[in-house]
Order: C-alpha cells, then sequence, then structure tokens
C-alpha cells in the first residue's frame, strides 16, 4: 500500500458514496415540482401531501449529498495536486460555473422551498423547487463537462508542462461530455422513478393511503419508464462514442483481445485477463459488437500494451451487469404501468418494486465504475497517467489516516441517513385535514 | 488591469464574503447549546441559520473553484501541503450539515444530544482552523521546489492560534448579533450579552494581530511602500470599533452590518499584505506561489471573467431577495407550525 494507491482508494470510495445521493436528487426534484404544480393547477390537495411527504425524503438524502459534495472539490488539491496543476487551466473552470451557475441557486432555493411554505405563495414556492430542479441537473452538466474532457480531452494545447484551454467552447460541447450528461443524468430519473414506484409498493402493499399512493406510483411508473427508454438509447450513442475515442475502455468493456472485423457478440463470455483471452465463449450474436459500436472493425487490446490497458474483468462485469439491469427497468416499469388499474391487489409486482429500489442504485454505480475504471491507467485519457497526478508532499500515513476517517465517518452517515430515509418513507404522509 | 490582479481581487472577494455570510452561521452555532435553555430556544437558533447557511457555505466551494480554475498551482498546492488541516475543517463542515439539518428530524433524546454536539463542533473547529490557516498563510509555508516541510503541529504556532482565535471570536460576536435580530426576546437578550463579551476578547485579539503581524509576518511591507492602503486597515479598526459601540448602544442591526464589514475589510487587509503572493514561502521568497506565476492563462482567466460579470450579479440579486424574504423575526408561534423539516 502506498498513497497512490491509498488516494485511489480514498477517491473511489468518496465518489461512490457521494453519488449514492446525486442520482435520487437529480430525479426526485422532478418529480417533487411536477407535484406541487399539480397542487398549484388543480387545487386537489394531494399533491400538496405528496410534494412535502416526498419533500421530506427528498430532503434528507439531499443533505448527505451536498456535504460529500465538498469533499470531492477539496480532494483533487489535496490528493490529486499534480493532476491539479496539469489540468486546473480547463478543469478548474467547469468546477467554478457549477459553484456559481448551479450550487448558489440550488442551495438558495432549498432554503426557500423548505422554510418558505407560509412565507410566499404557492406559485413562487412551486417555482423555487423548479429552481432546485433546474439546479440540479445543471450542475452535473457542468460537472460532466469536466469529467468528459478527462475522458476525451479537447479544446486545449501543451504548454509549459501543463494543458491549457485555447476554445472554451469545443470543452463545453464536447460530444463525450453531452451523451455523459444525459446518459447520468437519465439514470439519475431512473433512480428517481423507482424509488417513488418502491416505497409506494410498500404502503400499497400494508394498504395504507391507497389513493395517495397510487397517485405516486402512477407518475413514478411513467418517469420510471420513460427515463429507462431514454437512458438506455442515450447509452447506445455514448458506446459508440467510446468506441469511437477510448477503444481501450470499449475493448475492455466488451473482452476483445484480438482486433476484430464485423465482430459478434457473446451472450456467454468468461475473461481471461492472464492469458490474453477468454475461457469461454458462446452464443454469439453475429456482427452484433460491430453494430452496436458502430465501426465494421473493433480493436482488441492485444493492439494495445499491457501497461496501457485498463483492469478487464471488472469493467467487462460492470459494463454487462449495468446493461443488464438496464433492460430489466424497462421491464419493470412497463409491467408496473400495464397494471396501474389494479396494482394495489398485484402483489407480486409490488413486492418486485419495493425490492427493486436498490437496482437503479446500483447500476448507477457500475456505469461509474465502467467509466473510471475502464479509463485507466490514464487519469487524463490519452494525456496524463493516474500514477503521475498524485500529490508528491502527502505521505502514504496521512492518506491511510484520512482513508480510515472517511470510511468510519461516511459509514455512519450512511448508516444514520438509511435509517431516517426508512423512518420517514414508512411513516407515510401527513394525514388530511379536515 | 491585469487579468491576475482582477482574479486576485475576486479571491479575496469570495473568501471576504464567504466569512461575513458563513461567519454568523459557524458563531450562531458555537453559542447555540450554550444560549438555548429549552427546546424552542433551540429551535430558533437553527431556524435562523437554516435557509441560509447551505447558500453561504456555497461562497466556500465558489472560492476553492475560483482558486482552482484562476491559480490552479495554488490550488494544487495549498491544499496538498495543508492535507490534514484542510480534512479536518472538511470533516466539521460535513458534520455541521448533516446536525442543522438533522437536528429538526430527531425522535430521540440520544439523538438530539448528538446533533447538538454535530453543530457545536462543526462550527467552532472550521471558525478556529480557517483562521489558523490563514495566519500561517500570512506567514509563510515552509515549502521550496522540492516540497513541503511543514507539520500540522507547527501550524499551531503563537501567531497562528492568535489569527486563530481572532476569527474564531469575530463570528461569536457575529453570530450572536445575527441571533439577536432573528430570535423572540429572552434569547436574543442573551445573544447579545454573549455578542458583548466576546466583543472585548475579539479586540484584545486584534490588537494583539496588529502587533504581532508586525514581528511574524512581511504584511506590513505593502502598506508602507504604498501608505494610501492604510485606510482599509483603518476601517477595519473603525468597523470593530463601531460594532463595539452599537453593541453597548443595544443597536443589533447596525451592530451586525459593522461587524460583517469588519470581517470584509479584516480580509482585505491581508489580501493587501499578501500582494502579489498567494502563498509566500517562509524559505525563501523565490519560491512563493505568486498571483503571476501560479495563474491560469490569460484565456482562461478571461472566460471566467466574462462568467463572473454575468453570473454573480445574478446570485447576488437572487440571494439579497432570499435575505429579505427571511428577515423577519420568528415568533413562537411560527415555530410551533413550522413543517417537521
Amino acid at each position: 500500500m502506498d498513497a497512490l494507491f491509498l488516494s485511489r482508494l480514498q477517491f473511489a470510495v468518496t465518489a461512490a458514496f457521494h453519488f449514492i445521493f446525486v442520482p435520487l436528487t437529480l430525479g426526485l426534484s422532478v418529480l417533487i415540482a411536477w407535484m406541487e404544480t399539480k397542487y398549484v393547477r388543480t387545487g386537489d390537495a394531494d399533491y400538496l401531501r405528496m410534494a412535502k411527504f416526498w419533500g421530506k425524503l427528498f430532503v434528507i438524502n439531499f443533505a448527505l449529498g451536498v456535504v460529500t459534495g465538498i469533499t470531492m472539490e477539496f480532494q483533487f488539491g489535496m490528493n490529486w495536486a499534480e493532476y491539479s496543476r496539469y489540468v486546473g487551466d480547463i478543469f478548474g473552470s467547469p468546477l467554478a460555473i457549477e459553484a456559481t451557475l448551479a450550487f448558489f441557486l440550488e442551495s438558495t432555493f432549498l432554503g426557500v422551498w423548505i422554510f418558505g411554505w407560509n412565507r410566499i405563495s404557492p406559485k413562487l414556492h412551486a417555482l423555487s423547487i423548479w429552481l432546485v430542479a433546474l439546479a440540479t441537473n445543471l450542475s452535473a452538466l457542468w460537472i460532466l463537462i469536466a469529467n468528459g474532457w478527462m475522458q476525451n480531452p479537447v479544446g486545449y494545447v501543451i504548454n509549459a508542462g501543463r494543458a491549457e484551454m485555447v476554445d472554451f467552447w469545443a470543452v463545453v460541447t464536447n460530444p463525450y461530455a453531452i451523451y455523459k450528461f444525459f446518459h447520468t443524468v437519465l439514470s439519475g430519473w431512473v433512480v428517481a422513478g423507482f424509488f417513488v414506484l418502491g416505497i409506494s409498493a410498500y404502503h400499497l402493499l400494508k394498504a395504507n393511503e391507497t389513493e395517495f399512493f397510487k397517485k405516486s406510483a402512477k407518475i413514478g411508473a411513467v418517469f420510471a419508464f420513460v427515463s429507462s427508454i431514454l437512458v438506455a438509447g442515450i447509452g447506445d450513442f455514448h458506446a459508440k462514442e467510446v468506441a469511437h475515442t477510448q477503444p481501450t475502455k470499449l475493448a475492455a468493456m466488451e473482452s476483445l483481445w484480438e482486433t476484430t472485423k464485423n465482430a459478434p457478440m457473446y451472450l456467454l463470455l468468461v475473461p481471461d485477463p492472464a492469458n490474453e483471452r477468454n475461457s469461454v465463449e458462446a452464443i454469439g450474436i453475429p456482427s452484433f459488437l460491430s453494430i452496436l459500436a458502430g465501426k465494421e472493425e473493433i480493436k482488441g487490446l492485444e493492439e494495445f500494451p499491457p501497461s496501457e490497458r485498463p483492469p478487464v474483468t471488472l469493467t467487462f462485469i460492470s459494463f454487462r451487469l449495468m446493461v443488464g439491469l438496464g433492460f430489466l427497468f424497462i421491464i419493470l416499469s412497463l409491467w408496473a404501468l400495464i397494471k396501474m388499474k389494479t396494482i394495489e391487489n398485484q402483489k407480486t409486482l409490488l413486492r418486485l418494486l419495493l425490492w427493486s429500489i436498490p437496482l437503479p442504485y446500483i447500476a448507477g454505480q457500475l456505469g461509474w465504475i465502467v467509466a473510471e475504471v475502464g479509463r485507466q491507467p490514464w487519469i487524463v485519457y490519452g494525456l496524463l497517467k493516474t500514477a503521475d497526478a498524485v500529490s508528491k508532499s502527502v505521505t502514504t500515513g496521512q492518506v491511510l489516516a484520512s482513508f480510515i476517517g472517511f470510511t468510519l465517518f461516511y459509514g455512519a452517515l450512511g448508516i444514520i441517513d438509511i435509517y431516517l430515509l426508512a423512518k420517514f418513507a414508512r411513516k407515510g404522509p401527513e394525514p388530511k385535514e379536515v | 488591469m491585469e487579468f491576475q490582479i482582477i482574479w486576485f481581487i475576486l479571491w479575496g472577494l469570495l473568501w471576504a464574503v464567504f466569512f461575513a455570510l458563513d461567519g454568523f452561521d459557524f458563531g450562531a452555532g458555537i453559542l447555540y447549546p450554550f444560549i438555548s435553555k429549552n427546546e424552542m430556544d433551540k429551535k430558533a437558533v437553527i431556524h435562523a441559520i437554516g435557509p441560509v447557511w447551505n447558500g453561504n457555505e456555497v461562497w466556500l466551494i465558489t472560492a476553492g473553484g475560483a482558486t482552482f480554475a484562476a491559480f490552479p498551482t495554488t490550488y494544487a498546492y495549498m491544499f496538498s501541503y495543508l492535507y490534514t488541516p484542510l480534512l479536518i475543517i472538511l470533516f466539521a463542515l460535513i458534520l455541521r450539515g448533516v446536525a442543522v439539518e438533522f437536528r429538526p428530524k430527531a425522535l430521540t433524546e440520544g439523538q438530539k444530544k448528538l446533533w447538538d454536539f454535530g453543530i457545536f463542533v462543526g462550527s467552532f473547529v472550521p471558525a478556529l482552523l480557517f483562521g489558523v490557516a490563514f495566519g500561517n498563510i500570512f506567514m509563510g509555508l515552509p515549502f521550496d521546489d522540492s516540497g513541503y516541510y511543514g507539520t500540522l503541529f507547527k501550524l499551531l504556532n503563537p501567531y497562528g492560534l492568535v489569527v486563530g482565535l481572532l476569527f474564531l471570536f469575530t463570528f461569536i460576536v457575529h453570530g450572536g448579533l445575527w441571533i439577536s435580530i432573528r430570535v423572540p426576546n429572552s434569547l436574543a437578550e442573551r445573544a447579545v450579552k454573549n455578542a458583548k463579551t466576546f466583543w472585548y476578547l475579539q479586540a484584545v485579539c486584534a490588537v494583539l494581530f496588529l502587533i504581532l503581524t508586525a514581528v511574524y509576518t512581511n504584511l506590513y511591507d505593502n502598506f508602507i511602500k504604498y501608505p494610501i492602503w492604510f485606510i482599509v486597515l483603518a476601517l477595519a479598526v473603525l468597523c470593530l470599533l463601531s460594532t463595539g459601540f452599537f453593541i453597548m448602544k443595544n443597536r443589533r442591526g447596525k451592530a451586525f452590518v459593522t461587524s460583517a464589514l469588519f470581517i470584509i475589510t479584516l480580509v482585505f487587509s491581508g489580501v493587501i499584505g499578501l500582494y502579489p503572493n498567494l502563498i509566500p514561502s517562509s524559505i525563501d521568497p523565490k519560491y512563493s506561489l505568486t498571483i503571476f506565476n501560479s495563474s491560469s492563462s490569460l484565456y482562461t482567466l478571461k472566460i471566467m471573467t466574462i462568467v463572473v460579470i454575468l453570473f454573480v450579479p445574478i446570485v447576488l440579486f437572487y440571494q439579497a431577495w432570499a435575505y429579505k424574504t427571511f428577515m423577519y423575526k420568528i415568533t413562537e408561534e411560527e415555530l410551533k407550525k413550522e413543517e417537521g423539516y
């Protein structure tokens, strides 16, 4: 164990933990805004109760998303000083813009929303949560523009030992970043859709507030279904962009060793990285991989020296699982939609939906493993290796201590947050006023 | 004017606004367990900072982001050299945020105690350590072109501690005044009383700061070279005295405003003294990280300047609106009908 390994581990743990809270925020803010707008338009008090009930869960989740986000900003400088020095001219800008355009808006108007129920007009109150939803999704845009540049650096020159920006517009319109933005945001919307569906299912199973939770489930199901379809569609475009810009990542995602024309896709495949081959390849769909990648010839890992290949097994399994879960989400949400009229009687479906709450979270984490592990050994693809990016002045002991600190502290916070979410989710909405 | 200088001023401004705003949240959090006599008092203090603390904290995130974007080399070395103290500040900020948000949702006495503790520690630690960090930056950090030679304990030197205590007492006064403007009467009285006591401590630290700065740092060099800048330092002193004066006269609103202005002029006095350094090297000035040798390219600085001109006024506008919306005096009635979050 050295400072590099521990810094990588710490970044992985803190980023993964941060991304437990982010996706729900992305989607649930939109759903609450939708609910509250329905209340303002129709005057139906159920929608007000919905906005408040789901809003309470939103706030519990949001708190941890915010505080764990500060860690991400600090860590670039703390653990990855050489990276920050090398890319700051480009990477710092979207981060600063994210804070200026999104974080202020998000935090200010969430404060207004939480404390403003009796202080501002219902319309202005609904507008506040719309602004929160806009800001949250806008922050995803800017952080993914930053991440997109690490994946596919554009609009820069190398000057005086660092990357310098020469074309801001190219950085902002980086196709890699745009695909990644839609793919990530929509995956967060899937999380929120299934979150609302699953908790509604819990109450429907208990025949608690059936009407209230049927309405919620319907909103959740529509949202989950549309988002699941879109996230898969964008995922396809995103994969083609990866094939175009990051051949080593694509080869690892598919565990393809030899350069192949009209490459088939094997439904059953077991990678064997030690021998640079796959130990099992079965049930092949002819040319399907080439079609998905949008290229006739796909480069295999053998084209690249071993020192420039990402870990194959982890990238491959994460990708397969994510795609499999993606299809499951479409089926599950479609099923819920079809049965919506009598959903309170569909015990099996309701139980499935309840137990499915964690699955979109897992799919999101797997997606990030593909994105970040699949980019190794590069921290900026093709430009800077992760091993060269770590802080030189930070000792192994310091990172070990901070890593242990983060693990314990985050572990405790995670338990508390899930406990609170579960508690308030079970409790259900405030009773109707008479 | 050169873009590096524009960004140096903006850098100082972001820190100054952060301290002037989140500073009162820290102060309120520190006073919170001591001035609250019952559950209603605690609710009132949390309500006094609840709607705004998060928006205030974003000024820190923006200060960090701006350092990264405009002075990446300084960002990289400032954060990695000060690894452990920043980690402690980070953990404290996380604890503060979670505690303020979760305290109103606490279901048992044990949970309430835990979050009460969290609000206090999470406010106390950053208030003190930001001061210690800036004190050490004023003195210069021991680094050359091959690395950093400092330790956590070397940061806790007399000068660093004096600046730390100055920050701590300043924020307590600031927070006490904020609470006194917003909460019901008897609690407000206690808050003002505390602000008064801590103002004396603040004043003592300020005098020590003015003297020791001449001993431990080179900050006065720029003032001596361009005496016009003594105006800023004089304003800081004037604001501090006015704060004391208004507290004694029980003019809480005016005292709060002058307290905020003191924080801003204090930060700018430091910024003027530092120029052109962002982090001086205590080993040899030739290694110092300056706004010129650690800045981004001119192109990036220009882009970021445009972003600031376009969007910061909008931010200021809606934050000011939010403050206006939540400037009301909190009543017990209000707290009783408060939503559970």
